[in-house]
């Protein structure tokens, strides 16, 4: 049921940089996407790719000093959050676009009950008194399936297992009907049954609240069922984005194929898994030409050289690659062979 | 909790007995006596002291009468030197001098230090958190007996307003200095305490989640950074009060207050051993339920620590 009225979140060359000792970490620098009203976009890259920093940065958390956006827009609901005041960023944060993050240990406070971090929330968007927020709290713990919700809520956060705790961190996300759900690999801390449970609930409740939902993983794995588009990202960069299915099945860019090689195969006998071999590059001291060019399976001169192109290999399919279009033909060919 | 707090006291009880064996044995270990003047006695007079005082009988014997009534009835004796007093009284009387300056001293550690550590730690690498750590950082590094006199310079003797020393009651301008003089190594110390807390805590997970729920950064520190920010701050307390209401010998001495620590000085210069056992007594004591208070604290501030 996505009704698709219309572009709720658009990302501008957004650059994000944070000055270390290092030198200048360009963590995020010319990255572009945009968000569909009722959509799910996926965010996938290798850890240390700036899928964190891109999304702290929508809602203008990039810890300052030493980070700071150096440039690019943001532009949600038609206007761009990068010209608001501090002040009223903060009535967009967890009113209009809330976010989940990778581990619930830590991200709930661990002095404070379950109670009263969720009645935070609707008492300072919603204006809800104590009891309007008390009830509310237990409504949106029953929704994402505690059980025992009413004597839970009075509960400190470590009496919660991870599972558990997550939904408590999902719950707390919705608990203002946010337009934009932003969930950083919410379940890379978790068990692999908790994991699906708490993709399929968030995949659930979207459904039910019309939410549009940013998931950010390094896992191409969890993107397949969840998503609408995906935005692959790589030393700073967007390197591939398309629609999910055309994603996985006609990849337009070396590393995508790297990162869908090393998706774990479940019918697969249990064998060793294929990882891209060698790091992600040092964002702070980039070589000219293609950042992934040391680790590519197809490098060719020019990639040492030259920046690569994003180019478009159809209406809603770009890559950042100099052999893109070949890359894209070979996929074809496979998947039209495999079939 | 009410069993672990009644086991701890129960701990208490040995531990203390071990602390005045210990102060014991190192009067014996000491050269010297109490009765060892600059000026020579008869030796006549000694064999006589000696005799009342059972110290030509073996040292178990002599242990034992030390301990028996201490044991028996918490009684720690006479003092040796202020004939005719009970420790327990010189104790009592002298507790409340130091208790009352080492509270005043701490109260205003704790108030300015935790001020001006938030305000270090929320405005890092400002100019405002260079100038609060440099001033904690000289806090620390000018000790009292030099901070002491400093002050006595400037304020009573240049500028006549404040005594330069003496005991003028409990609520008197001659507080005002020995206090300041107690508090600046404290507040320094609660100063970076504080800050080092505060930034730990500030970059940690859920200070972020209250971020992007839209707290005012105001809420984000008072509700959620505080609490754990001020942990460390409460471990220390502990110790530092337990230390400030037993006396603090240094400025006690340089301001001449009638205080637990300067009769403790006196002691030790006078070997008046049992005066010297019944204030390194109560101060253990102090000491072992100051941090008993800091862990049933724990248990009520962080719901994570039940014991
Ligand atoms: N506070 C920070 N200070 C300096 N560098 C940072 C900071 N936060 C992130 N970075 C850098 O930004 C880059 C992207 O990080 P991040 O967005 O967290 O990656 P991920 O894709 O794993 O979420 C990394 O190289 C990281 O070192
Ligand atoms: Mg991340």
């Amino acid at each position: 049921m996505s009704n698709n009225n219309g572009t709720l979140l658009e990302v501008k060359n957004l650059r994000t940089y944070f000055e270390t000792e290092d030198g200048t970490v360009k963590a995020v620098d010319g990255v572009s996407f945009a968000l569909q009203r009722g959509e799910t976009l996926g965010i996938v890259g290798e850890s240390g790719s700036g899928k964190s920093v891109t999304n702290l940065s929508i809602i203008r958390l990039v810890p300052n000093p030493p980070g700071r956006i150096a440039g690019g827009e943001i532009v949600f609901a038609g206007q761009d959050l990068l010209q608001l005041t501090e002040e009223e960023v903060r009535q967009i944060r967890g009113r209009r676009i809330s976010m989940i993050f990778q581990d619930p240990m830590t991200s709930l406070n661990p002095f404070m009950k379950i109670s009263r971090q969720l009645m935070e929330m609707t008492r300072l968007h919603l204006g809800h008194n104590k009891a309007q927020a008390y009830e509310h709290a237990v409504k949106m713990l029953e929704m994402v399936g505690i059980p025992d919700a009413r004597a839970r809520v009075e509960d400190y956060p470590h009496e919660f297992s991870g599972g558990m705790r997550q939904r408590v961190m999902i719950a707390m996300a919705l608990s203002c009907e946010p337009e934009l759900l932003i969930a950083d690999e919410p379940t890379t801390a978790l068990d692999v049954t908790i994991q699906a449970q708490i993709l399929e609930l968030i995949k659930k409740l979207k459904q039910r609240t019309g939410t549009s939902v940013i998931l950010i993983t390094h896992d191409l794995g969890v993107v397949a069922g969840m998503t609408d588009h995906v935005v692959v990202m790589y030393a700073g960069k967007v390197f591939e984005r398309a629609p999910t299915r055309e994603l996985f099945a006609l990849p337009g860019n070396p590393y995508t194929r790297g990162l869908l090689r090393s998706v774990p195969d479940p019918t697969a006998e249990q064998g060793k898994l294929y990882q891209i071999p060698g790091l992600p590059p040092d964002v702070a001291h980039l070589k000219p030409g293609c950042p992934f060019a040391p680790r590519c399976d197809r490098v060719a001169e020019i990639c040492r050289q030259e920046f690569p192109p994003f180019v478009q290999l159809n209406a809603e399919h770009y890559s950042l690659c100099h052999f893109a279009a070949e890359v894209y033909r070979e996929s074809q060919k496979e998947s039209s062979t495999s079939l | 909790m009410l069993r672990f707090i009644i086991r701890r006291l129960l701990i208490t009880i040995p531990t203390i007995f071990v602390v005045i064996t210990l102060t014991w044995g190192l009067i014996r270990l000491a050269p010297g006596n109490f009765y060892t003047a600059e000026r020579s006695i008869p030796k006549a007079i000694r064999e006589n002291i000696k005799e009342k005082y059972g110290l030509n009988k073996p040292w178990y014997v002599q242990y034992g009468k030390a301990m028996w009534p201490i044991v028996r009835h918490l009684d720690f004796g006479n003092s040796l030197k202020y004939q005719g007093q009970p420790v327990s009284n010189i104790i009592a009387r002298s507790l409340p001098v130091s208790a009352t300056i080492g509270l005043l001293a701490y109260l205003l550690a704790l108030i300015l230090g935790i001020t001006f550590g938030s305000i270090a730690a929320l405005k890092q690498n400002s100019a405002w958190d260079y100038a609060s750590m440099a001033v904690a950082m000289l806090g620390i590094s000018i000790p009292n007996f030099v901070v002491g006199p400093l002050l006595v310079m400037v304020f009573s003797l240049s500028l006549y307003w404040l005594p330069p020393a003496r005991w003028g009651g409990f609520w008197s301008k001659s507080l005002i200095l020995p206090v300041l003089t107690l508090s600046g190594l404290y507040m320094a110390y609660i100063a970076r305490l504080t800050r080092a807390g505060m930034l730990e805590v500030l970059r940690s997970d859920y200070i972020r989640t209250a971020r992007s729920k839209g707290l005012r950064e105001r809420d984000v520190v008072i509700r959620h950074a505080l609490r754990a920010g001020l942990m460390p701050v409460v471990s220390f307390t502990g110790p530092a009060l337990a230390f400030l209401l037993t006396g603090t010998v240094v400025v006690e001495r340089i301001f001449a207050l009638p205080g637990l620590g300067n009769y403790f000085i006196q002691a030790s210069l006078n070997r008046d051993e049992p005066l010297i056992i019944g204030i390194v007594a109560f101060i253990a004591i102090t000491l072992l339920l100051m941090n008993l208070l800091v862990d049933i604290a724990y248990a009520y501030l962080d719901p994570r620590i039940r014991y």
